[in-house]
């Protein structure tokens, strides 16, 4: 840790600025530890160049602890810095409640901790993680988990708290997320090492009885004697009773549940043929009269369970159940007599003093005490404009502070906060739908009918000529060829197959059941701020107060007024100010002299002498200058003046994502389309024409409204997905057939819901659409073909006609074309995707 | 021929030890990350910092 405060980095520094930044002064480097563009040259070392003081420290730590192996492994691998932390950030780590929670052993003389770091991306932060315990003496063994973005280390209490072993890995970029949800994280599930044992022992007996059931296939035990037929067959059916026990274990027990519900899945046949087939190879094996089946039976297992396997290997990494306590941090600033103190969030009590700095969430509801609040609700409720807030008012949780520090005192506790609230209506409470009306269930109602109908036919009609024994055959080997192995392996592999190109392009769903879903939606309901929009991206335009043509007039801001407005917004932290800066082009302007900030009305200050003003009309009219009346364009509105004397205003709009508008003519042509947002209604028109005269705009929704207005569209006969970004989209997410998380980057925090799509991604959700229609498609015909393959079956079968090496054959046969066909097809189908593969980062 | 039996037995046992070798690869928890190793090939063993490289000055490879 105490590299951190090196004093060679400052002489290195000084020495490469001379050298090199001269020589490449106009064109434009990326930081050699994070990749970023470097805005100039004033870090450099030898050769290198980088963006920041942050990144430049890290990589000197790094090196003089030999670990520059970091930068061969990947190009530009490092995590930019962002923000130096809080002296004391992490304390409250060391409390022991949070302590005993986070840790996952603990004896005093070892720890060991797993931490969520969504910052890790490459095999070079993989490396480097694992190899913490250079950085410190303390740290012992580290691993990462990199599907998972975890890693779990073990650390000497007494060497190293773990506050110090957090901040360490936030100190070089890796800062792990510290959130409410993380307390009740559930260990690794046991469920998949089961899957894995199930079919490892499926494949296992495949094989062994496979080599088996050959050579009595090959006619070997007519010249060798009964003695092998014997030692095989025993030997079979002792390898064939753990794959029908153990591996088969899921299909017996939802076959059983489906039996009881009085409901046809497709189970029941699979069940009713794998006990058919162990029946019938028992009673010719142990009766002396054949070799029976059971090479076919682990074979049927072995696929259906390789099928389960390849569809479930979804992006476990994303959690798609997230609710609120994933969003709220693990620790607050708590003001006490002696100064200020971390405290973690379960331990704050109603009535505590808070400090809440630039950036952070206020974790409970509070009431604003001092300082100049400028709350930013967007995640929350939708609504774009930051809200400005005096002393005394109300805040919600869940709202992010912009601007400088405030103090609040809390109202409620953690707990029972407007934000909260939302979690308690019932749509929360019933199970996500894990619906039975899958494609599957509904091809196999009728399926299964019908092999049951054949079947006792069969057996009806040998009876009736008196051949009981053939009659019996007969029954038994349409229950097992009636199997229905292809058609339970044709939509896994299709949906998995369409799951993993989306995965590739970064949109990621929850199940393959989702897939189906997609294909039957028939209206799509969009969030505006955050979906529609971006989060924090804006047009600005300034129309002069002169001009008697609104709009044409954007470059009319002389050198001069530009660097007045630049110099006087960019002391401010209000978004509006924020943007009008970065739009003028940033750079480092001489700062506004008497510089002051009044919350909700704007900011002054005196620049070469003239004092400038921007803010609200209402507040310049207050200063008692005259504003001029123009017609103004849909936006916030930040008026300008100079000396008194009014100038014009800025116009601040919500920025479109570029793909917005042809993604809605595009989806608008098939789909009915509606607009949900928690703002006011300022833009209508803009999206009036966007959307089409027949959509729906809704605006002013509350949480809890965008959930009864998709219920109500759901109540008419419409199956609805709804597309959002917010914890204020949770409600409506959860109720929609299809709920489509829209996130900055995969890692970031997004409500629960089906579909989490990257922001970048959201002009492809018409090819989204289209692959789910076409997988369903496919999935329908590969039900036609593996009808075709069991009808040829039946066919054999109810003659009392299939032979084992027929049974042997067929079977893998038919589930082979149809994997083949279905994913085939369903690459061919995902193919238009493949050319925004190559966008991704 | 009845030597064959023998054989079986013999190759039975070791396809029976490869299975136990699965069935505790899996339960070690082996299974429950199946990409990181995937990375972790490329990695070289520990390299030991070389302390003519603390004084900034990266030789060339």
């Amino acid at each position: 840790m105490s590299a951190t405060t090196n004093p060679t980095v400052l002489t290195a520094t000084g020495l490469g600025l001379t050298g090199v930044s001269s020589a490449h002064a106009t064109e434009r480097v990326s930081c050699f530890h994070c990749g970023e563009l470097c805005p100039d040259h004033t870090f450099t070392q030898g050769e290198k160049t980088f963006c920041c003081q942050g990144c430049l420290i890290v990589h000197d730590l790094l090196r003089e602890n030999g670990l520059d192996q970091f930068y061969d492994l990947s190009r530009h691998p490092g995590v930019k810095v962002r923000g130096a932390g809080r002296q004391g950030q992490w304390s409250y780590l060391d409390d022991a409640s949070v302590r005993t929670q986070l840790l996952d052993f603990d004896d005093g003389k070892l720890s060991r901790v797993r931490l969520h770091v969504p910052g890790i991306h490459c095999v070079a932060c993989v490396w480097l993680l694992e190899n913490l315990f250079r950085l410190h003496p303390g740290i012992g063994k580290s691993q990462v988990n990199f599907p998972r973005r975890e890693v779990s280390l073990a650390f000497q209490p007494e060497r190293i708290r773990l506050s110090q072993v957090v901040e360490l890995l936030a100190s070089i970029g890796y800062e792990p997320q510290l959130t409410l949800g993380e307390l009740d994280r559930q260990p690794p599930h046991s469920l998949r090492r089961k899957q894995w044992l199930q079919v490892g022992i499926a494949g296992f007996a495949f094989g062994n009885i496979m080599l088996m059931s050959l050579p009595l296939y090959l006619g070997l035990d007519s010249f060798s004697g009964p003695l092998f037929r014997k030692i095989f067959g025993f030997l079979s059916l002792i390898f064939a009773l753990p794959v029908l026990v153990y591996s088969a274990s899921d299909y017996w027990r939802s076959a059983l549940l489906s039996f009881r519900q009085r409901r046809m899945t497709l189970e029941v046949p699979i069940a009713a043929g794998l006990a058919a087939l162990y029946a019938q190879s028992a009673y010719e094996i142990l009766g002396g009269m054949g070799e029976g089946y059971l090479d076919s039976l682990a074979g049927l297992v072995f696929f259906l369970l390789c099928g389960r396997v390849f569809q479930q290997r979804t992006q476990e990494r994303l959690a798609f159940d997230r609710d609120y306590k994933c969003f709220f941090p693990l620790s607050a600033m708590r003001l006490t007599a002696e100064g200020e103190e971390s405290v973690a969030i379960s331990k704050l009590a109603v009535g505590d003093r808070l400090i809440v700095r630039h950036g952070e969430l206020l974790p409970a509801d509070c009431r604003l005490q001092s300082g100049s609040a400028c709350i930013d609700y967007s995640f929350v409720t939708g609504e774009s404009e930051p809200v400005a807030k005096a002393a005394g008012d109300h805040l919600y949780a869940g709202g992010q502070q912009r601007g400088g520090a405030i103090t609040v005192e809390t109202v409620k506790p953690v707990s029972r906060g407007y934000l909260t609230s939302l979690w308690d209506h019932e749509a929360f409470r019933k199970e996500r739908h894990q619906s039975y009306n899958t494609l599957t269930n509904r091809f196999s109602r009728w399926f299964t009918r019908w092999v049951i109908a054949v079947a006792l036919g069969v057996a009806l009609y040998w009876l009736a000529h008196g051949q009981t024994g053939r009659g019996l055959k007969a029954f038994t080997a349409v229950l097992i060829v009636a199997c229905p192995c292809a058609l339970a392996l044709a939509a896994p592999f299709t949906l998995g197959t369409a799951q993993r190109a989306l995965a590739a392009i970064r949109i990621f769903l929850r199940n393959a059941q989702v897939l189906e879903r997609l294909a039957q939606v028939n209206t799509i309901v969009f969030d505006k701020t955050g979906t529609l929009t971006m989060a924090d991206a804006s047009e600005v335009r300034f129309l002069r107060a002169d001009a008697s043509e609104p709009g044409a007039i954007g470059a009319a801001l002389s050198a001069m007024e530009k660097h007045w407005v630049a110099g006087l917004a960019r002391q401010s932290a209000h978004p509006h100010s924020a943007r009008i800066y970065q739009w003028l082009g940033g750079g480092d302007i001489a700062p506004a002299e008497e510089f002051k900030e009044t919350a909700g009305g704007g900011i002054a200050g005196r620049i070469a002498g003239r004092v400038i003003r921007l803010g609200s009309r209402a507040w310049l009219e207050n200063a008692g200058i005259h504003v001029r009346d123009t017609a103004l364009p849909v936006g916030s509105a930040v008026h300008f003046a100079v000396d008194g004397e009014y100038r014009g205003v800025f116009v601040l709009n919500n920025r479109l994502r570029p793909e917005t508008e042809t993604l809605l003519t595009d989806l608008g042509s098939h789909y009915e389309l509606a607009l949900l947002s928690g703002d006011n209604a300022r833009e209508r028109e803009r999206f009036r024409q966007l959307f089409g005269n027949q959509a729906r705009l809704q605006f002013n929704q509350s949480p809890l409204e965008k959930l009864e207005f998709i219920r109500g569209l759901q109540e008419s006969g419409r199956v609805v997905m709804m597309v959002g970004d917010g914890l204020n989209d949770a409600g409506a997410l959860r109720q929609s057939d299809v709920g489509v998380a829209v996130v900055e980057h995969a890692g970031a925090f997004s409500p629960a819901s089906d579909v989490i799509l990257e922001a970048g991604r959201v002009g492809q959700l018409a090819e989204t659409l289209r692959l789910a229609r076409r997988s369903v498609r496919i999935i329908r015909l590969s039900f036609s073909l593996s009808s075709l393959y069991n009808l040829i079956g039946v066919g054999i079968a109810a003659g009392g006609l299939l032979s084992p090496l027929i049974a042997a054959i067929l079977m893998p046969l038919s589930s082979f074309t149809v994997v083949a066909f279905a994913c085939g097809m369903t690459n061919r189908a995902a193919r238009p995707l493949r050319i925004f593969r190559n966008e991704c980062p | 021929m009845s030597v064959i039996v023998l054989l079986i037995l013999a190759s039975l046992s070791i396809a029976v030890t490869f299975l136990l070798g699965f069935i505790w690869a899996v339960r070690s928890g082996q299974y429950e990350d199946i990409e990181t190793p995937s990375m972790r090939i490329l990695m070289e063993p520990h390299r030991k910092p070389d302390p003519s490289r603390t004084n900034n000055q990266k030789p060339s490879p």
